[in-house]
């Protein structure tokens, strides 16, 4: 009450809302950090913050690289630049998908193994709680490409099933390699999620007679889903980002295309514009799921 | 005088270190309305959270009609089903809309048929005079009305005794009236009612007996008009001079 009578000219303003509607508002800068560095250490993942400015530089520094490396190639009278990067763009786009296929597959694979991890973690059972909370550390604190390493040298080449031998492709394994952390990564978003509701959820759910898994599935987990999803697709970003590891192991992905591509043409000038384009293809599949996220992330922080 | 509805004999109960319930006795005959008063943390709670089953009690044992609580064996949706319980917080169902909140219980815990549960959930939604609300969320309502969105969702199981913990405590003055006045006509059409408040005036009102407890035993037990005019313990007369 003494605040408002500090600030006439707001509390006019607040007298035309009604009290009970909630309203977007922007929130001052401390707070935002505040909460983004809560967010962060609840999710345990860092959240990537891009915008606008981010695409314009990212395109105008490629142009720059390709015009520079252009003028040079016309002066040496050598191929144009431009053109040998159409040239190669569709075995590299072809890659591409690769990473794309493997990110989808990782992560759906993961989110439903986290999903099932990250309940287990909240179990009331202390042998299941204690075992899942320890196999998502452990995959949570390893490096992804030592994972990677892991899995293309551990699982088998190739299995037999019911007498029939199939071959196990490198990509494959690569993707159980970061199915792994995905996995971890999820269990800890579930966790922290299902944490973050108000114990009175639980309690006025159990005293309607709820039991306890009828609680997680009408009552906890759908207020959960809002909260998931922002991390949700932030760790997506990441783990598409991440996908171009595979080509140290070997997987012909987008960045192995493009190293291939360099190879060939043997030609120094053309390093940074390949490249460029390659990091360029990312950031234009990754840019809109972060602007997603932020987006996400802005209007539930107001609505909960 | 018939079998009293609930009926708690020398009930204790200790969180760690900390006995909060000393040997607690008390009687809800059918019908009447019980006020527990008392200091804050006092037990007054935790005696409800008990006879719910929220909260396992150490000693002593709690009759819910012929349901023993303390039983090892205990049906709780059962007794979920004949003890509806509104909290202090509200704690509605943000996801899901005030009718949805009321409903959902009954459709899915109790399996009833979802088109009489939806009847009974609109006539009670007028019963707590939010009919024009039942498609809100509860975030866009004030307090007092999620309040009173609470209570119909807990008499939608139809039960056969409300527990009311505090429920006044949170809300701002004028909503504290709306909620009351919907408490006192479920008083008044006969249904049994067991309330921790702060609420001295709506105590002496509406009640048929008081309990006042302190440091997790009873220390007097009396009708209103007594207990408010002649407190016999010098514990209760400090107390209630604070107050009135």
């Amino acid at each position: 009450m003494g605040e408002s009578h500090a600030h006439a000219g707001v509390r006019g303003m607040r007298r035309g809302i009604a009290d009970n509607k909630v309203f977007p508002v922007l929130l001052p800068a401390s707070e935002r950090l505040a909460r983004r560095v809560a967010d962060e250490r609840r999710y345990g993942l860092p959240m990537l913050r891009l915008d606008g400015r981010g695409l314009l530089a990212c395109i105008a520094l490629f142009c720059l690289w390709a015009g520079v490396a252009e003028a040079q190639a016309q002066a040496a009278g050598l191929e144009s630049v431009i053109s040998i990067i159409l040239k190669w763009m569709p075995l590299i786009s072809r890659g591409f998908a690769l990473n794309v296929a493997i990110s989808f597959i990782a992560m759906g694979i993961g989110t439903l193994l986290g999903l099932f991890l990250g309940l287990a973690q909240i179990s009331l059972l202390p042998p299941i709680r204690t075992g899942s909370w320890a196999l998502t550390q452990f995959f949570r604190n390893a490096p992804w490409l030592v994972l990677l390493f892991y899995c293309i040298f551990v699982l088998p080449f190739r299995v037999s099933i019911l007498g029939q031998t199939y071959d196990i492709p490198n990509w494959l394994r690569a993707t159980v390699g970061l199915t792994l952390p995905v996995m971890a990564n999820v269990s800890e978003i579930v966790r922290g999620a299902v944490q973050s509701i108000p114990r009175g959820q639980w309690e006025a759910a159990e005293s309607l007679g709820y039991a306890r898994g009828q609680t997680l599935r009408e009552i906890i987990l759908p207020q959960c889903l809002k909260r998931m999803l922002p991390p949700w697709m932030n760790l997506y970003a990441i783990l598409i980002m991440s996908t171009p590891l595979a080509s140290i192991v070997g997987v012909e992905e987008a960045m192995s295309f493009t190293r291939g591509a360099l190879n060939a043409e043997r030609r120094g000038d053309l390093l940074i514009p390949m490249y460029g384009a390659l990091l360029l293809a990312f950031f234009i599949f990754c840019y809109p799921i972060a602007q997603a996220t932020q987006t996400l992330e802005r209007r539930y922080q107001v609505t909960t | 005088m018939t079998t009293p509805l609930i009926r708690i004999e020398n009930l204790r109960k200790s969180f760690g270190a900390n006995e909060v319930l000393k040997g607690v006795s008390l009687e809800v005959a059918k019908g009447e309305a019980i006020c527990i008063i008392g200091p804050s943390g006092s037990g007054k709670s935790t005696i409800l959270r008990c006879i719910n089953a929220l909260v396992p009690f150490d000693q002593g044992s709690i009759q819910v009609g012929d349901m023993d609580v303390g039983a090892a064996k205990l049906d709780k949706i059962a007794l979920r089903r004949r003890v509806g319980m509104v909290f202090q917080q509200y704690n509605l169902f943000p996801h899901r809309t005030a009718l949805q909140n009321v409903m959902m219980a009954p459709v899915q815990v109790l399996k009833q048929d979802k088109a009489e549960v939806e009847a009974r959930a609109r006539a009670l939604m007028k019963k707590v005079r939010l009919e024009d609300k039942e498609s809100a969320y509860p975030g866009e309502l004030s307090g007092g009305q999620q309040q009173r969105v609470a209570i119909a969702r807990s008499l939608c199981m139809q039960p056969d005794v409300m527990l009311f913990d505090e429920v006044t405590a949170a809300l701002d003055p004028e909503t504290v009236k709306e909620v009351l006045i919907t408490i006192r006509e479920l008083a008044e059409e006969g249904m049994t009612c067991l309330l921790v408040t702060h609420e001295m005036h709506f105590a002496r009102d509406v009640a048929d007996h008081i309990y006042f407890t302190d440091a997790g035993v009873i220390v007097e037990h009396s009708e209103p008009v007594e207990f408010f005019s002649a407190p016999k313990q010098e514990r209760t007369r400090a107390f209630l001079e604070r107050f009135l």
